[in-house]
């Protein structure tokens, strides 16, 4: 069964490679997807983001807070934490919830509908034109978000380290600077890009094979949530194991 | 004109559809009617490709439908239109982007000449004045009427009808089965439609094929119906009271 269904995958990502019917009505539907998948996306990314940031401050400095451990310290780990494992992955999981179950649903519709049946009487390459927009939008989108968090985690670590006066704003800083290697920045982003694939790819693969009637839209989009999440949890082990030596 | 010889479909074992031959002829409506379950829309849907026969052979004047490629089919499709069950309207979009959607896709047209063949198709079919409007905000009916109006939008020399009537109420189905009728002749254009109604048999078929079980029992005009001593379909028009 796990056979056929990444079979199917397979070819369900092939089937979209076909000369487009309009390339222009492919571009216009990208920058849509990214409108919504980036925009829709922001507010929550951004209340995440920055709670995180600001919780971790405190836990770690619950955790740390010595003589013996200069106040830095606690940025530096906030900070790369935050790049390495808490912005791209805790992001992405909140993303495969809100944007995956946002394709699978909208695409699984289309299909109980006849809506997906109707495109392909038209002679129209269905999967290419609904599923590869929002492809495109994700891996394009996500990472951006990832960044955004990135940042925004940093500033609930400064804000929360100073208004529970851990640690000051420079203190945080100077952590986070000396810890700070650009290969890490990177390791976020093949994160994030491999994580959009797989939350994108997969909701679309779930609406697009759905079948019957509201219930099993429902189901294709439960499905398109646990999927995506397993699937990121363990391509983030994968990538840790295979890039962090 | 379609052709189809020795068609044969079935899922998992089980036969829906068992050697059916038959020709449809342009600028004639050809009406399919059978009982629910006896496999008029699974013939419809291998007549489309939305379905593999597994035998068989499906011709579009002259060209092998059976044995084209997924992606050489849609150079055929393009020149069918369909109307859907429950008509298959995109949500998101207007009733003026879905009547111009198939233009948009297919078509080099400047914006004001998509809305001008917007506006005669919908003027064709009788529609007027909702452009603007969503398929949630329209009736039934309209939403009909929408459907045909967009399986026109192009040039095309096969229109498939999926059950146009149902759902809707008796005056309503006599305007979309009339609207059918016209428009196959005024644009010579080769007509399946999909029914179980009887009297839709009467007003507008000009060929029958009537399946039962999967197989073809039947065809002849709507005239040879009445007189047909075949026992389903006398069974089948005696069930209609008319």
């Amino acid at each position: 069964m796990v056979f056929y269904h990444f079979g199917r995958y397979i070819l369900f990502l092939k089937s979209m490679f076909f000369k487009p019917e309009k390339f222009h009505v492919y571009v216009q539907r990208t920058f849509l997807e990214m409108k919504n998948i980036g925009i829709g996306s922001l507010v929550i990314v951004a209340i995440i983001a920055v709670f995180q940031g600001a919780v971790s401050t405190l836990q770690i400095a619950y955790q740390l807070i010595s003589p013996l451990v200069s106040k830095p310290t606690i940025g530096s780990i906030v900070s790369d934490s935050t790049m390495l494992e808490f912005a791209p992955t805790i992001t992405c999981l909140v993303l495969a919830g809100k944007v995956g179950s946002h394709i699978a649903s909208e695409i699984g519709t289309m299909r109980v509908s006849e809506q997906i049946d109707a495109l392909e009487v038209m002679g129209i390459n269905s999967a290419g034109f609904l599923a590869l927009p929002k492809i495109v939008a994700g891996v394009i989108m996500i990472p951006l978000l990832i960044i955004i968090s990135i940042f925004l985690g940093n500033v609930g670590g400064i804000l929360a380290g100073h208004f529970s006066t851990i640690l000051t704003p420079n203190e945080y800083i100077e952590g986070a600077r000396s810890s700070f290697l650009t290969f890490n920045l990177w390791f976020s982003l093949i994160k994030s890009f491999t994580f959009a694939f797989i939350i994108t790819t997969v909701s679309c693969y779930q609406g697009y094979y759905c079948s019957g009637g509201a219930l099993e839209v429902g189901s294709s989009s439960t499905k398109a949530v646990v999927y995506s999440a397993v699937l990121v949890l363990f391509s983030d082990y994968l990538l840790a194991q295979l890039l962090l030596k | 004109m379609i052709e189809l010889i020795n068609l044969n479909k079935s899922f998992n074992g089980i036969e829906v559809l068992n050697n059916i031959s038959v020709v449809f002829e342009p600028g004639k409506t050809n009406l399919v009617i059978g009982a629910s379950g006896s496999g008029k829309s699974v013939l419809m849907k291998c007549m489309v490709g939305l379905e593999r026969p597994d035998s068989g052979h499906i011709f579009y004047d002259g060209r092998d439908f059976t044995a084209l490629e997924h992606h050489e089919m849609r150079e055929v499709r393009r020149e069918i239109g369909m109307l859907f069950q429950g008509t298959a309207l995109f949500d998101s979009l207007s009733v003026e982007e879905n009547v111009g959607f198939p233009l948009k896709m297919f078509t080099a047209l400047s914006l004001s000449e998509r809305l001008d063949r917007v506006n005669f198709c919908l003027k064709r079919v009788n529609l007027e004045g909702i452009n603007t409007k969503y398929p949630a905000e329209i009736s039934g009916g309209m939403k009909k009427r929408v459907g045909i109006a967009r399986a026109i939008a192009l040039d095309i020399k096969y229109l498939f009808c999926d059950e146009p009537n149902s759902g809707l109420d008796p005056i309503t189905s006599r305007v979309i089965d009339n609207l059918i009728k016209e428009i196959t002749e005024e644009f010579n254009i080769t007509t399946i439609i999909n029914s179980h109604d009887m009297k839709t048999v009467f007003e507008i078929g000009d060929k029958v094929v009537f399946i039962h079980n999967g197989e073809k029992w039947w065809d002849g005009t709507k005239s040879d119906v009445r007189n047909s001593n075949n026992e389903e379909l006398q069974k089948f028009l005696d069930a209609s009271y008319l």
